[in-house]
């Protein structure tokens, strides 16, 4: 889960980082009063999860009234990278001097967290990463014992920040540590801190990550989930629980297992068809779950032709036939033909229990598949 | 010969009173695995499908001689119960419960670098010696003994694989799924070099997936250090970059590292031949053995 920079910020500064003023205003006339009570310069800053806001326009720093108005109405209700703007963060403008990037973050390979200093801040750190390793300095944490302040000094001074904001520097990164440990984040990242000419530094920008799986044990982050669904589909798809990706293509595929139907959109792939979506019905899944799986993807527009493909363990053939029965059989007409292979457990039960002059029924994978990219191509023609 | 389970293994299931852990018992119980003993605690003087109930790992290792476990434990407190398994001198502990928090497993990593257990999991169906044991969910009755070993990320995609082994009659050593989460027990290069010590084992298949670069590294050691043959299998070439695709750990990240590409060429480059389907993974298995 991913939270707001407004929302990060706010967390950061109750943690004791410096922030610059700011409130977040929804309107043009509230930008303007939060432009005031703040005082010019101020940057207006869209508040969606897309990275690089800057460029895509979703960042402004303006001077005066005018030019305040002029980039509420630019960047309220904009469409950023797919997001729909609905709410600009005001800030106070920092006169800076220089840029840091300071962050947290679990390493995989490594299975602990590692704390990063770099003096090339401001800009995306992926790429200072690929291009520049060496400007990182990273340190990796012991999970069983946190960050020690040697670590966090070591870290600044490896990066070769300047002796006079060391310090603080070390201080926010120590900060961060502890709010990535205690939050169950994912990631803590400031980007760019900055550093002011009278020597301060303030987390111009601030990023924050939970780990989903941990929102059960911090009640005060979940309740800070938005709406954050790209398209009406996913927005469907977390309401009824599954794992569903949307794609560009018009083959629709369902299947049970992460792998399983990864595999599935491979071989859509590979046959020569494209895949509509990655949709998992997960482990057990009973008749109505399927019938909502088949809903799924017949709402989806782009969908011509649908593949279910079911390898069951914990997952029943025979449920999974009743559902799909269950489904077709509330249409006059079949919208898209549906292709079905089922393996595994309760397949063969699974296989009578299907009605034939619903679905179209392979016996492998393979042939499923063929057959659904056949389907998609014939209706496209 | 197999790895890591066999008819010896003596099974304490974690959590043996829940409707899974009791459900998969007997199911494990059915294919003629040795499930000795429960450990919930606060139930220990029950009894689960014929199972004495304890209320610690220790008491089922000193009273019924337990030396594995499998964990039907819910996410909150899964880790707990892996460190209870890591701290009972059992030989190897199977978590099967998705879900667990990610800091959680970082702390399970660290104290799994001063114990002698294998951890399998988390997020994994389990792991399977056809004909002997099976710890976990896995359905028993596509598996057959053989001598191919089999190691993969996702429970699903290991049914698939088996099945298109089976149908050629290509029976397995064991199969083991290591778990869809970002830090994990068992890597691919931990059951890669138990592979390669077992002589019953002649070929070893290994389904990776996207995300993290676990694939990268069981590449370099199947050059570095393997006799035995490997053929691989990829999935997620079509996931776009920033999706979670169904596992916690199947993320390609925004700056494009963990694709399949990159998987496939390290394992192309140690000589491993990576299918674009099931079948042509078990065309490839019938050519190495």
């Amino acid at each position: 889960m991913k939270l707001h920079e407004y929302q990060a910020k706010s967390v950061f500064a109750d943690a004791g980082i410096p922030t610059p003023d700011s409130q977040l205003a929804e309107s043009t006339e509230e930008v303007l009063s939060a432009a005031e009570s703040i005082g010019y310069p101020v940057a207006v800053k869209a508040q969606v999860h897309v990275g690089g806001r800057g460029k895509a326009g979703g960042i402004k720093l303006v001077e005066n009234d005018e030019e305040a108005r002029e980039a509420a109405d630019a960047i309220l209700g904009m469409d950023l990278k797919g997001y729909t703007v609905g709410r600009v963060l005001v800030e106070g403008a920092v006169d800076f001097v220089d840029e840091l990037y300071v962050g947290v973050t679990m390493d995989r390979g490594e299975g602990k967290p590692v704390a990063m200093v770099s003096e090339k801040g401001g800009v995306d750190i992926e790429s200072v990463a690929e291009e520049d390793p060496e400007a990182i300095a990273r340190e990796y944490i012991d999970p069983a014992f946190g960050l020690q302040p040697y670590q966090a000094r070591r870290a600044v001074y490896d990066a070769g920040i300047d002796r006079e904001v060391a310090g603080d520097v070390s201080s926010v990164l120590t900060t961060l540590f502890s709010l990535w440990d205690d939050r169950d984040a994912s990631d803590t990242e400031i980007n760019p801190l900055m550093v002011t000419s009278s020597g301060e530094v303030v987390a111009a920008d601030a990023v924050m990550n939970i780990d989903e799986d941990a929102l059960f044990r911090q009640p005060e982050l979940a309740e800070m989930e938005e709406d954050s669904y790209e398209d009406d589909l996913e927005r469907k798809a977390g309401e009824y629980g599954f794992d569903y990706v949307r794609l560009d293509g018009d083959v629709g595929i369902i299947g049970n297992g992460a792998g399983l139907v990864m595999t599935t959109l491979d071989l859509v792939d590979h046959y020569g068809g494209e895949p509509a979506n990655f949709l998992d019905v997960g482990g057990g899944a009973k008749a109505d779950r399927i019938a909502n799986a088949l809903d799924m993807v017949f709402s989806d527009e782009n969908v011509e032709s649908v593949v279910f493909n079911i390898f069951g363990g914990i997952t029943r053939g025979d449920e999974v036939a009743k559902g799909i029965n269950n489904a077709l059989e509330q249409f006059d007409e079949i919208p898209k033909p549906v292709v079905v292979r089922l393996a595994g457990t309760n397949a063969e039960e699974g296989m009578e229990i299907l009605n034939a002059d619903l679905v179209q029924v392979e016996q492998t994978l393979e042939e499923a598949v063929q057959r659904a990219v056949e389907n998609a191509q014939e209706a496209s023609q | 010969m197999s790895i890591l389970v066999d008819d010896d293994t003596r099974v304490v299931v974690q959590g043996i009173t829940g409707g899974e852990g009791k459900f998969h018992t007997e199911q494990m119980m059915e294919y003629g695995t040795n499930v000795v003993a429960g450990a919930v605690p606060g139930r220990g003087g029950q009894e689960v499908a014929g199972v004495p109930v304890y209320d610690t790992v220790s008491q089922a290792v000193r009273e019924e001689d337990a030396d594995a476990s499998v964990i039907f434990v819910p996410p909150a407190f899964a880790a707990d119960a892996i460190f209870e398994s890591l701290d009972s001198d059992l030989d190897l502990a199977v978590a099967i419960t998705e879900g667990i928090p990610t800091q959680d497993m970082a702390k399970v990593n660290k104290r799994l670098s001063e114990v002698d257990t294998h951890l399998v999991g988390p997020n994994c169906p389990g792991l399977i010696t056809p004909g002997e044991a099976k710890l976990g969910i896995l359905p028993g009755n596509i598996f057959s003994s053989g001598n191919v070993g089999l190691v993969s990320r996702s429970g699903t995609l290991t049914y698939q694989v088996v099945d298109n082994l089976t149908n050629r009659g290509l029976g397995q050593t064991t199969a083991v799924g290591i778990g869809g989460d970002p830090i994990i027990g068992t890597s691919f290069v931990d059951a890669l070099s138990l592979f390669e010590d077992d002589p019953e084992t002649d070929a070893v298949v290994m389904c990776g997936e996207i995300g993290g670069e676990d694939e990268e590294q069981a590449a370099q050691f199947i050059a570095e250090n393997m006799d035995t043959p490997v053929a691989g299998f990829i999935a997620g070439r079509t996931a776009p970059p920033g999706k979670r695709m169904g596992h916690a750990g199947a993320i390609v990240s925004g700056s494009g590292t963990g694709t399949a590409e990159s998987k496939i060429d390290a394992l192309n480059d140690a000589g491993v031949p990576v299918g674009d389907t099931p079948e042509e993974v078990a065309d490839s298995v019938e050519e190495l053995l």
